[in-house]
């Protein structure tokens, strides 16, 4: 029988069969894992994938929110709806309550990015949560590039670039002490290119920010970004209105969008593969601020 | 760089399903292989603007004379700092034909115990060697660590070759050399480029300065070697991850194996035994989300679900009655030793990791140290050290369901984990079970 073409698949169909056997290590070898899902592309993924690791059954973890306060209308109404529809217990870790409690303050800047890390470790440890997922990928950046799919965190929650855990064939190493816990990475090995793919192939709707639409925007910094009630333009910078559509979904005060007419999944595809600028580089306020700003974050702790 | 580039992707994937080959490089910096790495992700239009923009920058605030590549790969703070690679780093790029992930293991610190990880996996291993040097002590460390991985294609670029004038002779008296060392070490599939990563020569297009070679392009060459044949069709072992057992209304009395098929082909209707218990029933259907499949086969990751309710967890495996791996807890295997702090001793008590498969494992004996530059077996050692390799004999506390690791790298791999500190410190091949 010659069928499946000579017994080969497809490069998204491999990607997709180690994402599913690494979603399936953790929940036969963890307590308490949790998802964390913040309505962004590559979470959205995440999660096609668990509900295929587990079909018939229902996904096997709740999911979590690290809520910075700045959000897109468009993503938390779909993440509700995503949500719902899974019938999954959603957990929200909200930074504006933890600004209101005193467990973490304002940073001069407004930006959220570096509070919402004690936001998201006291959460874990509230919920005792021993593998949380997250949708990273070693394309974004290069200090990700380097790390695990398995990554260790100690008991406060940081990664030890230095000191990681070989990772040899298909054999992951989820050991720990109570209080330690391991960040998961099943989208380690896609890139930016293969996950829209991914989204075509199993047409899986996404919020409506990620296509083409009309924004008043001011342009800071070379980036665009939307003006709203968490990002207001300063003297002299002019708010106009630009076709625009995000790469990436973060915290609305950094996040950027850039100019698009990509109204389509098939269109999105197109420009992701002519774009010549990483998808952080180019809509990340946040990564700007050193070469090691990434890894900075993720040793404290950072998604 | 010069401006001869490949089209990138397509953007409709459909169109032509591209396969994935994963790939292990090694050499020192010197050899080139950062701007080998560079020159591949630049020609095939997978670095961007901005990454190339930062890495000018900092090469331009270090005073460096030109760009330096290598920077791109080295992301951690400390290896900026200190100019070396700590760490494996995982590349990607594509081609209209192929998505390629590269294992980017560095070439000095700890490098037996990096290069073992990124070989791991990979389909193909690439080793840089300088053309004026020549073959040098790495170079025959990276092919013997190689053939133990079992890494199915073997690439040899001699890099430089404009430093030495596009010599032929050169070039030759190096493939030479190192074809008579591969053939001491069982290395299936041989290749030897000669290149220069700098001027991209023989990288994506032949190169126009070594007429006389006659061969492919790197990118050619990687684009196109066979990799379908290098995976296990023959023998069914479908290790168990996880069992599916719906808690729910609609779907009831559901009991299904989920796992990755590690060999073989699985289809309804086969008659399977599982182990360890050695209970024969036959496959009832073989699923996925999307549906059920005829026949599964490496890599994919489906469920299982049989025709008789027998007890089966986590940690057993599926696979035929005449054709079963050894169910056994003496093992013998070579052994990487890959921690810092405390050596593999005699008398060791570890964790293991086989398969989804745990155990405990007592180190009964070390056979040999191996000397990896002369392969020289010095049986007077009493331990092994970081980086270190030897054969060992174990004993586990429940049968490990084993292969040989010539014969299969997924039944046949190990890790050895330190119970106390929870680190990964051993990487396990088996050699013999039983």
């Amino acid at each position: 029988m010659t069928a499946p073409a000579a017994y080969q698949v497809s490069h998204l169909d491999a990607l997709e069969a180690e994402s599913i056997f690494v979603m399936r290590e953790v929940v036969a070898e963890m307590e308490r894992p949790v998802l964390l899902f913040s309505g962004g592309k590559d979470s959205i993924v995440m999660l096609r994938l668990a509900q295929k690791a587990f079909a018939p059954a229902n996904i096997p973890f709740p999911v979590m929110h690290v809520d910075t306060g700045h959000n897109f209308p468009e993503v938390l109404e779909y993440r509700d709806q995503r949500v719902a529809e899974l019938g999954l217990q959603l957990i929200v870790a909200s930074v504006p309550e933890a600004l209101s409690k005193g467990l973490v303050r304002e940073s001069a800047d407004g930006m959220r990015n570096r509070i919402q890390t004690p936001v998201l470790l006291d959460a874990v440890e509230k919920h005792r949560f021993d593998a949380l997922f997250g949708g990273a990928r070693r394309d974004e950046e290069k200090a990700r590039a380097k790390e695990r799919v398995f990554s260790f965190r100690d008991e406060f929650g940081q990664w030890d670039p230095k000191n990681q855990r070989p990772e040899l064939w298909a054999l992951y190493n989820g050991r720990h002490h109570p209080g330690e816990s391991i960040r998961v990475f099943p989208l380690s090995n896609w890139t930016e290119l293969d996950v829209w793919h991914y989204i075509a192939r199993e047409r899986i709707p996404l919020p409506s920010i990620y296509y083409a639409h009309q924004r008043e925007v001011i342009e800071r910094d070379g980036m665009l970004y939307a003006v709203n009630e968490f990002f207001r333009a300063r003297a002299g910078e002019q708010p106009f209105k630009a076709q625009v559509r995000y790469r990436t979904v973060g915290d609305a005060s950094c996040t950027a969008a850039v100019r698009s007419d990509a109204d389509t999944v098939e269109k999105v595809i197109e420009e992701v593969a002519a774009t010549r600028i990483t998808e952080r580089g180019a809509t990340r306020g946040d990564d700007r601020v050193s070469e090691a700003a990434m890894e900075d974050r993720k040793r404290e702790g950072y998604f | 760089m010069s401006v001869e580039t490949v089209a990138p992707a397509e953007a409709d994937a459909s169109a032509r399903p591209m396969d994935l080959l994963r790939f292990a490089t090694a050499g020192s910096v010197d050899d080139g292989k950062s701007t080998l790495i560079g020159r591949l992700l630049y020609d095939t239009k997978s670095l961007f603007t901005d990454q190339l923009a930062a890495v000018e920058a900092v090469s331009a605030a270090r005073g460096d004379e030109y760009t330096n590549l290598a920077l791109l790969t080295d992301g951690l703070r400390a290896e900026r700092e200190q100019g070396i690679t700590i760490d494996v780093a995982y590349r990607y790029f594509a081609t209209p034909r192929r998505k390629f992930i590269i294992a980017d293991t560095p070439g000095h610190i700890q490098y037996t115990r990096n290069m073992v990880t990124g070989a791991s996996t990979a389909d193909l291993a690439l080793i840089l060697v300088d053309a004026r040097k020549g073959l040098v002590e790495q170079s025959r460390r990276h092919a013997f660590l190689c053939s133990l991985l079992r890494v199915p294609h073997l690439v040899l670029c001699v890099n430089k070759m404009d430093l030495v004038d596009w010599s032929q002779e050169v070039f030759e008296q190096i493939a030479d050399e190192f074809t008579a060392f591969a053939a001491k070490l069982d290395v299936p599939d041989l290749t030897v480029v000669p290149i220069s990563a700098l001027q991209g020569d023989n990288i994506v297009t032949r190169s126009e300065n070594m007429p006389w070679y006659e061969g492919p392009s790197l990118l050619h060459h990687l684009e196109r070697v066979h990799i379908a044949s290098d995976r296990n069709l023959v023998d069914v072992r479908f290790p168990v991850q996880y069992v599916i057992r719906p808690q729910s209304t609609t779907v009831t009395d559901y009991r299904g194996y989920a796992g990755q098929v590690a060999s073989g082909v699985l289809k309804a209707g086969d008659e399977v035994m599982v182990l360890p218990s050695g209970f024969t029933s036959r496959i009832a259907a073989v699923e996925t989300a999307d549906g059920p499949v005829e026949e599964a086969f490496p890599p994919m990751s489906v469920t299982v679900r049989l025709t008789d309710e027998i007890d089966i967890s986590r940690g057993d495996l599926i696979c035929r009655p005449n054709n079963a791996p050894t169910v056994a807890q003496d093992i013998e295997a070579m052994i990487c030793w890959m921690d810092e702090t405390r050596p593999l001793q005699v008398g060791g008590k570890y964790a293991i990791k086989h398969t989804t498969r745990s155990a405990r494992a007592i180190v009964r004996g070390l056979h040999y140290r191996l000397d990896i530059n002369s392969l020289h077996r010095d049986e007077t050692a009493g331990e092994l050290k970081l980086n270190e390799i030897g054969r060992v004999r174990l004993r586990t506390t429940v049968p490990l369901l084993a292969d040989e690791y010539r014969r299969n790298r997924t039944t046949g791999g190990f890790v050895i984990i330190d119970e106390a500190t929870n680190r990964t410190v051993g990487a396990g091949m088996i050699v013999e079970a039983g």
